[in-house]
Formats: C-alpha cells, structure tokens, sequence
C-alpha cells in the first residue's frame, strides 16, 4: 500500500467512527429535555424592601421543623451599618428570627456596640438563603450522592441516604447548610418543594409583609419574576466561585458577601 | 433546668466547641474538629511507614532491612485507623457503608473507599508473601506436636488458615514470592501516596474555603505524610528495640528458652544503623516538605488576593503560636537543626522524631482548624475549643478521648499483629 493511500484509509476510518460516536452524544434524550425544562425555579430578593422584620425566618423554621432554639436556620436576615467615619458593621442575631430589637450591634461572645444614629451613613438589611445554584458545589462534593438538583432547579438533600459527613456544608460558599439538630443529616433551604409542587408559594415568601421575597420560573418569559431579572439590575452573591446561583438581588452591594 | 435541658437537646452539631467573634454567617460553626485532623495525621502514617518498607524492598537500601519489616508489619497496623476517625466524625456512622455502595463519582470522597480497599489488599497480600514462609514452618511444627494445648490447636488453626493452602516452601516457590512481593511493593507507593495526596484533594479542592484551596495541598500531604511515617516508624522502632534490650538483659519471654535470640549488643547496632540511615530519608523528605509549606505561604502574601487580609490576620495573628511557634520552630525547624547537627546519635534522632510527629500534627491541625477559623464573610472568626471532658457522645468522640482512642488503636492492634505475623523475624535468605 502507497502511504498516500494509506493516509486516505486513515482519514476515512476516523471520520468513519466518529460518526456514530458523534450521533451518540447528539441524541441523549435525557440531555436535550434537562436543557430545556419547561420549570426553573428562581429567587427574587429585593433589598430595598426589606425592613428586617424576621417573618421570613419564623416562617421558615415553623414550615419546615427547624427548632426555634436551635442556632440554626435555612434563611437568615444580615443587617449593614455603615459609619459617616467609614467603618462597617453586621450582625444576624438569632438568624434574625426574632427581628432586629436592639439597635446595638451584635459582636458575639456576649459583646455588642452602641452606635450613634447620628453617625449612621447607611443602612439596609439583606436576607438570605440557599441560592439553588445552577453548578452547585455542594452536590459534587457528596460521596453518597445524598444531595442532588431536581430537574426543576431545587437543590434537596435526600435524609435517608446522607452520612453526615459535612463536605457539602464545607463546600458551600454561601454557609447554607447546617447539620439538623434533630434529624442529624445536612440540612438547607427547599425552596419549600412541599408547597411549590403543590402550587403553593414558599413559606418566606408568603410570610414576608414588604415582598422583598419572590420567587418565579425563570424559563417562563411572562413570567413577572423573569421580567425583573431580564430587564433590571440584579446582582448575584459570590459569583466568583461558578456557581450560578439562582436567587438575584435587587439593590445588591458590593461588601454583602 | 427545663429550659437547660432543651437547650442541650437543641444543641447543633459544632456549637460545643465553637466561639464565634464578630459576624459570622448563622450556620457557620467548626464542623469539622479534632478527628478530621486525626484523618489525615493517621493516613500520613500509614502512607509513609509504607513508603520506609518499599525503600528495602523495592529499591533495596539492604541496611534498612529490619526497620523496614517492622514499618510493613506497623502500616498494616495503621491501616483500620485511617478509617476510624472518619467513621466517629460522621453524623450517621452506619451509613458509612453508603460510600461503598453508592459511590458519587464527583466526590472526592468516594474514592476513598475503593482506594482504600486497594491499598490495604496491596499491604496485605505484601505481607502474606513476606510470611508466607513462616506461616508454613509454623503451622508445620504445630501439627508436628504430639499433644497440643487449647492455645496451640488454636495458633495451629489461625497459621493454617494463614497458609492459604500454599504449603509449598521449596527454593524456588519462596523466591517467587520475594519476586511477587518486590512487585506488590513497587505498586505500592503510587497508591500509598494517592491515598495520602487525594486526602489533600479533599481540602485542597474545597474552592469556598480560602485556606485550603491551593493545588499545592496534595504534595504538601504527601510529603508531610512520609515525613511522619518516618518519623513514627524510627521512634516506635526504638522503643520495641529499648523494651527487648530489656526483656534480653532480664532473660524473659523468647530469651528465657532460645539461645538463639539476639542478645543486647547485638540489638544496640542494629538499632544504630536502622536509626542513622531512616533519619536520612527523614531529613529529606522534611527539606521537600517544608519547602513546599513556606511556598505556600511565600505565594499568598505576595499574590495578597481578596481573602489575603483575613487569611493574613489568622495566620499572623491570631494562630502566630501554633502556625509558627508550634509548628515551624518546635515541629520542623528544632528537629532539623538537632538531627543535621554532626555526631548524631539514636538518642537525639528518638527526641527529633517526636518533635516531628509534633510537628505534624500540628500542620493537620493548623490546616482543618485553621480553615475554619475565620468566617466566609470575611468579617468575623471562630475559635475552636477542644471539648477535653466529654459531657455526651459527640464530645467525647469528637474530643480529646476520641482522639486519643485513635491515636492509641494501632498501638493496641500491633501488639496483637505481631502475635502472628511478627515483625523482628529473623531470616537467613535476603530478599
């Protein structure tokens, strides 16, 4: 056999296999409906309407069994002071459960620091809770697969099958997670799945008075929740990990962490 | 006191021993503690006791022939160990199986299991072909007795059992295992340090962990591993030798009735030789690791990315003692000066080895504390407080007792091994 010929053989059959090789990776059912779901499940907070009432966290720990003392919670509200001589504060007493009472600042170990309303340059609260992201750490690092993403964007945690081995806590760079006081496996937000499957609101967002909280389907383009994260300014929280989370702000700034 | 009660009840996983300064995000606590620092402190030993045995038997550093049988025997040891403090940390120990049986392949963790499995069949089965021999010799002389007592019809049993069936002891056969076994051990290594790098992997690919993230994190575990592998096979070396020197000197136990056992002198230069020729490698392996260690850190004070200032208040602040008063002067760099100083002697190799394991420990430590210590917010720290008297089960697992009880276990677990399979086996053929 002459080499050019051989070569012509050579390029025919690579070309020949990658053939199939190619179709099978084209029509991966599985893949093609994953990419193109008819629900994707977003969260909406808007900043500016938060007053750091805490109804979202008593909410939260009333729908889903969270022991009200337990230091624990899957949502949680920050409240941010900023000094007129440029110094910032932030504390969550509680996770915010019982709202923000005392105007002091929470400093742990027992301490807390008066500030003069005088001296305050601004203020604002921020709540937060599981970002649902769209290439979340957590479930990657789970030896078990315990932790895993519906098809419909919510990350759960199956409790029959977690070992409590605290890497997906580890892995989250949102400190969602926490280790159920009472069930002993990782614990975080559902997005209550319970109410949303039964076409029901999430129980944060049914509790928030101000409708900071929202929640939509990002695939839905009518959808008012996708209206807002397509046409206004949002922001998301710590995008510099790649996770695509998928609760946006409204009104986000740029030392909320 | 009702109110006592529930609030104990309540207690979440890490509040124990968990002092929160400043603001910390509401579900931050130290989750992982002590016996996720015993994790890769024990995986450490058992990698690098494996690596001293391969020195002899793969590249065949004949003077380390004795210590290196002895490391052998001490890894397989180690070994269930490397798995305890993982089980006593997790939340349900009896699903621990789960990894197993339904692997999550994008785990770091999942590996584990089968990794595990690998390497603990390699020691194993490296150990049987070292031993092969003996078991046979043994079993044969026991079923050779006329009248044999409970404690000997059971011996005879386990050493059957043992043999594997494998009676053959001719020249060839036993040749063929060294030939085997030479294998085993070269295979080793590769594994024994994947087991221990990819426990740095865990760390090392936590990417919302300031601290950890480097890619550095798994040679930084290998070497250190070897480095306290080393060290724990000189210093427990020495101390099995010192102990017969005593039972040899008193005449008890095998040197009450066998003429043939090594007397004290003889065990005095053996001691001598091993110890100056391991602390080499030991020396070695602390230049690679140290190296790598301040590299790391070179690198993030002078790159100073947006975790810096936090990361540069813990390291230099608020853990200055244990980063680099315990770990770096008492841990690496008084061993090292005691060690290079000329006229090294046994005795100041036994007291540089300990400061090593020291040393160690605290690298484990200062590494899974303090990753933990400062919050994600950037703004706020957690101090952790080692629970010393257990008040429940989590603090005693996770505290000091648990602790010790897997520091103690291999300890415990050699006493037993060596009834069987024992590690100063005197041999004439060289392999």
């Amino acid at each position: 056999m002459e080499r050019r010929e051989f070569l012509k053989k050579c390029i025919l059959v690579v070309a020949g296999a990658s053939v199939p090789v190619s179709a099978l990776t084209l029509i991966d059912p599985k893949k093609v409906f994953a990419d193109n779901p008819d629900i994707q499940w977003a969260f909406l907070v808007d900043t500016n309407k938060c007053v750091g009432c805490g109804f979202c966290v008593k909410a939260c720990k009333t729908e889903n069994d969270i022991p009200f003392d337990a230091h624990v919670s899957r949502t949680w509200v920050e409240r941010y002071v900023y000094t007129k001589d440029d110094k910032r504060y932030v504390d969550s007493p509680d996770a915010a459960l019982n709202g923000f009472t005392d105007s002091r600042i929470d400093l742990g170990r027992g301490e807390f620091k008066d500030i003069d309303p005088k001296n305050v340059g601004k203020a604002f609260f921020v709540p937060k809770l599981c970002n649902h992201c769209s290439s979340p750490a957590c479930t990657q690092v789970c030896p078990v697969g315990a932790t895993y993403k519906t098809d419909d964007g919510v990350v759960l945690v199956d409790r029959k099958w977690c070992i409590g081995c605290g890497y997906c806590i580890m892995a989250c760079p949102y400190a969602a997670r926490f280790f159920h006081p009472v069930e002993h496996v990782a614990d975080k937000c559902t997005f209550c799945y319970h109410r949303l499957s039964k076409g029901l609101d999430s129980a944060c967002v049914n509790a928030c008075p101000f409708g900071a909280r929202r929640m939509g389907n990002i695939h839905d383009k009518n959808d008012p929740i996708t209206q807002i994260i397509m046409n206004e300014r949002v922001g998301v929280l710590k995008d510099e990990f790649g996770t695509k989370p998928q609760a946006f702000y409204i009104g986000l700034a740029q030392e909320v962490r | 006191m009702v109110g006592q009660i529930a609030q104990h009840a309540m207690e979440v996983h890490g509040e124990a021993w968990t002092v929160k300064e400043l603001f910390t995000l509401p579900n931050e606590y130290i989750y992982w503690s002590i016996q996720i620092v015993m994790y890769p402190f024990m995986t450490g030993l058992v990698a690098g006791a494996f690596v001293l045995s391969s020195l002899y038997h793969v590249f065949g550093v004949e003077k380390l022939k004795e210590i290196a049988r002895f490391s052998l025997v001490f890894s397989f040891a180690l070994l269930p160990v490397a798995m305890m403090p993982l089980t006593l940390h997790l939340q349900q120990p009896f699903r621990g199986i789960n990894v197993l049986m339904t692997p999550h392949f994008t785990s770091a963790i999942s590996a584990f299991g089968i990794v595990f499995l690998t390497y603990a069949s390699i020691v194993a089965s490296e150990i049987w072909l070292v031993y092969r021999k003996y078991f046979v010799q043994t079993a044969q002389g026991l079923m050779a007795m006329q009248s044999r007592s409970m404690v000997d019809s059971f011996r005879m049993m386990v050493f059957q059992v043992l043999t594997l069936g494998a009676w053959d002891i001719s020249p060839e056969a036993v040749e063929k295992d060294h030939k085997a076994c030479k294998i085993m051990a070269g295979i080793g290594i590769p594994v024994a340090c994947f087991l221990h790098g990819y426990a740095g992997f865990i760390f090392g690919s936590v990417k919302a962990n300031a601290l950890w993230m480097t890619p550095l994190m798994p040679v930084i575990f290998i070497c250190s591993a070897v480095v306290s592998g080393v060290a724990l096979c000189i210093l427990t070396y020495v101390i099995v030798q010192e102990i017969r020197k005593y039972m040899a000197r008193s005449k008890i136990a095998r040197w009450s009735k066998d003429s043939d056992a090594p007397g004290e002198e003889e065990l005095e230069a053996s001691k001598h030789t091993e110890v100056m020729i391991s602390s080499n490698y030991l020396l070695y392996f602390m230049i690679a690791a140290m190296t790598l260690e301040i590299l790391d850190l070179i690198f993030r004070g002078y790159t100073q990315v947006k975790s810096w200032d936090i990361l540069r208040e813990v390291i230099m602040e608020r853990d200055f003692v244990k980063i680099f008063i315990m770990q770096y002067t008492i841990g690496n760099l008084v061993p090292f000066i005691i060690m290079i100083l000329p006229g090294r002697t046994v005795r100041r190799t036994t007291i540089a080895t300990m400061l090593v394991l020291f040393g160690v420990f605290m690298m484990r430590y200062n590494v899974v504390i303090g990753g933990q210590a400062f919050s994600l917010s950037f703004a706020g720290f957690m101090d952790y407080h080692l629970p010393i008297i257990p008040h429940n089960l989590e603090t005693f697992k996770e505290g000091l007792m648990g602790a010790l009880t897997v520091a103690a276990t291999p300890f415990v677990l050699f006493y037993f091994i060596n009834k069987f399979i024992p590690a100063f086996l005197k041999e004439e053929s060289p392999h």
